[in-house]
């Protein structure tokens, strides 16, 4: 395997060892975790699509809508990747973090800011001590197309600059062509590089093509030690939806069960009103449980849902409907 | 063997799409008695969506995302597209009338006469979209070297209640003059009379008015009137068809309307006595200039 050397040795081993134990093998190769991956209960689809759409029908409404509305906007990880993103434009960005609703001091913060890597020193510079994470991208984000040691690179000087969180790629390559190996391989290498920042894997799951492929990516990468599992990088469509979130939630309630520790879930692009995000708290509380309903457990990937929810937050405050120029203005003009 | 008819659903005009009510709500809508059907009861004549707080929101929404590119286009393609409303209105005339009959109970001169003057009247609108700005606008003296020069902008999202009593040739002359200057405007139709709005609704589907610019709700306007009155993302609100409303206190309305400095273009008649005009009578521009802004600009004079 071209990669096995450019791999730290003690992640490795580290991760290797747990996950032998848990496989019951002595030797972890990609034939016992293709046995233990493909050995798990292959997802009923046409079941998962209706459990979700009934999930969805749910009606939230006054003080539950209330609360609801407040959580997640604390779950979001405010996010600006594009190619365009200036320093400015972080920095807008990290300003409506630390105000959302210049109306309304008692809103609550997102979670995080969510920047590619050579911008985590300025989100950092501009957040300072305030309690909102920075999570940078990487791992030659979002195709993940890259040698390993360009990975862990882009990753070491994320994590040098002051990120809280390292939001990386798995090689869906690989996996789709039942490399499981390398996969877990370049997850337990990452892990290992982000020192305190918690890591998120992002599977991609738009190019899993199967629910089967996003229930094992799931449970692979939190055998790797990911310490979330997210659906995808918002470049690819369909990118967050309710059944994808849904499998996840399950992975990790039983994960949970199985290994005593605990894994957070992130669903990433296309959610984009209040009453999409409302679906997926309820989803999280009924399928993977009350625990999950924390803003260290759950996150939002989202650049526009924020709007929606400060919007929504301000109709019920003022009891009338409230339109976009009551909004901060968070993506300022490209000119500084 | 006789065959089944095939009955319209009459829907409400979100965003150029017709949905039904997210209420799921309708209701039964009536002919006027007229001649000799007076003494007998009125006649069924179809089931309108009855719109909800919810359809508003959604129609201001569609509304606000319409009206930039409305307003950009060149007036006088607004122009274009408004004689062209007007052009199909009259290949839908035999419809438009039996529907005015219906709902104003009028004679068929009379309604025929009614849905003349209401596609004129698109026609009079339509002729002002590139003139309005020339009569309104102009160049201000100021004491200093500049150009000081003064010109009429559509102030953006416009509510309308329209007129209870005309329900076409009303309804065309509330809405003709907020769109001519590029506003996009949400009406809410006659409550007793919806059917020829959401005809009128369709003429504008198949014509070239942009999807959004011109949203139909049907329904009761003493139910959804309050929330466009007090919605932060309108910015007028035409109160002609308060009159005659049922439930519509129109003064409660404009209070409402005053938290975001909304336009208000208040009903005719004096007084808490609101009456609905003499919709036959020529217009003059003062429904037009109700929902521009002024936009002045100083611009130093070269030597």
């Amino acid at each position: 395997m071209s990669t096995s050397t450019d791999l730290p040795v003690a992640a490795a081993t580290d991760a290797t060892a747990r996950a032998r134990d848990l496989l019951g093998v002595t030797r972890l190769t990609n034939q016992a975790l293709t046995r233990w991956l493909h050995g798990l209960p292959g997802v009923d689809q046409v079941g998962c699509e209706a459990r979700a759409a009934g999930l969805g029908t749910r009606s939230i409404k006054t003080t539950s809508k209330q609360w609801a509305i407040d959580l997640a906007i604390s779950m979001i990880d405010l996010t600006t990747l594009e190619g365009a993103d200036t320093k400015g434009r972080v920095r807008g960005l990290a300003a409506k973090a630390l105000l959302p609703d210049p109306s309304d001091l008692s809103t609550p913060r997102p979670a995080a800011v969510c920047v590619y890597g050579d911008m985590v020193e300025t989100a950092k510079a501009a957040l300072g001590d305030s309690g909102v994470k920075v999570a940078a991208v990487a791992t030659a984000f979002p195709s993940g197309r890259a040698s390993m040691a360009v990975k862990l690179a882009d990753t070491k000087d994320a994590v040098k600059a002051g990120a809280d969180e390292i939001d990386m790629v798995i090689d869906r390559g690989a996996f789709l062509s039942g490399d499981y190996l390398t996969v877990f391989n370049q997850i337990a290498a990452v892990k290992q590089v982000c020192g305190d920042a918690r890591l998120k894997v992002i599977m991609e799951t738009g190019e899993l093509v199967t629910y089967d492929n996003v229930r094992r990516a799931s449970w692979l990468s939190m055998l790797a030690g990911g310490d979330f599992i997210k659906t995808s990088t918002g470049k690819i469509q369909p990118a967050a939806t309710l059944p994808v979130t849904l499998i996840m939630l399950e992975a990790v309630r039983d994960w949970r069960d199985l290994t005593n520790r605990q894994v957070g879930v992130k669903p990433a692009g296309g959610i984009k009103t209040s009453k999409d995000a409302i679906k997926f708290l309820v989803t999280v509380s009924e399928i993977a449980g009350e625990d999950w309903l924390d803003n260290h457990w759950f996150r939002f990937g989202a650049s526009s849902l924020l709007n929606d929810l400060l919007l929504q937050r301000q109709r019920m405050s003022t009891g009338a409907y409230s339109g976009g120029s009551y909004i901060a203005d968070d993506s300022p003009s490209t000119a500084y | 063997m006789s065959r089944v008819d095939v009955k319209k659903t009459y829907k409400l005009y979100i965003g150029g799409k017709f949905p039904r009510s997210e209420s799921g709500r309708s209701y039964e809508v009536y002919a006027a008695p007229s001649g000799r059907s007076r003494s007998t009861a009125p006649r069924f004549l179809a089931n309108a969506a009855q719109g909800s707080r919810k359809d508003a929101r959604d129609a201001v929404t569609a509304a606000r995302a319409a009206q930039p590119g409305w307003a950009g286009a060149t007036a006088y393609n607004r122009g274009q597209v408004l004689y062209r409303v007007a052009e199909v209105m009259e290949s839908r005339r035999p419809q438009l009338v039996q529907e005015v009959r219906d709902a104003e109970g009028l004679s068929p001169a009379a309604a025929e006469a009614v849905v003349s003057q209401a596609i004129d009247r698109w026609v009079w609108y339509a002729g002002w979209s590139d003139k309005y700005v020339q009569i309104l606008g102009g160049l201000n003296p100021v004491a200093g070297p500049y150009f000081n020069i003064s010109a009429s902008e559509p102030t953006g999202v416009v509510a309308v209640l329209a007129p209870q009593e005309s329900s076409l040739l009303g309804l065309v002359s509330v809405i003709a003059p907020v769109i001519v200057s590029g506003n996009a405007v949400v009406v809410v139709t006659s409550a007793e009379r919806p059917l020829p709005a959401i005809t009128l609704a369709e003429c504008l589907a198949t014509s070239d008015v942009p999807g959004g610019v011109v949203n139909v709700i049907s329904g009761r306007a003493a139910e959804i009137a309050p929330w466009l009155a007090s919605h932060r993302d309108v910015n007028a609100i035409d109160l002609t068809g308060a009159a005659g409303a049922e439930g519509v206190d129109w003064a409660t309305l404009e209070e409402a309307s005053a938290d975001n400095l909304k336009r208000v273009l208040r009903p005719g008649g004096s007084g808490a006595e609101a009456v609905e005009p003499d919709w036959t009578a020529t217009p003059d521009l003062s429904r037009l200039t109700a929902f521009l802004e002024t936009k002045t600009v100083w611009h130093p004079k070269g030597r």
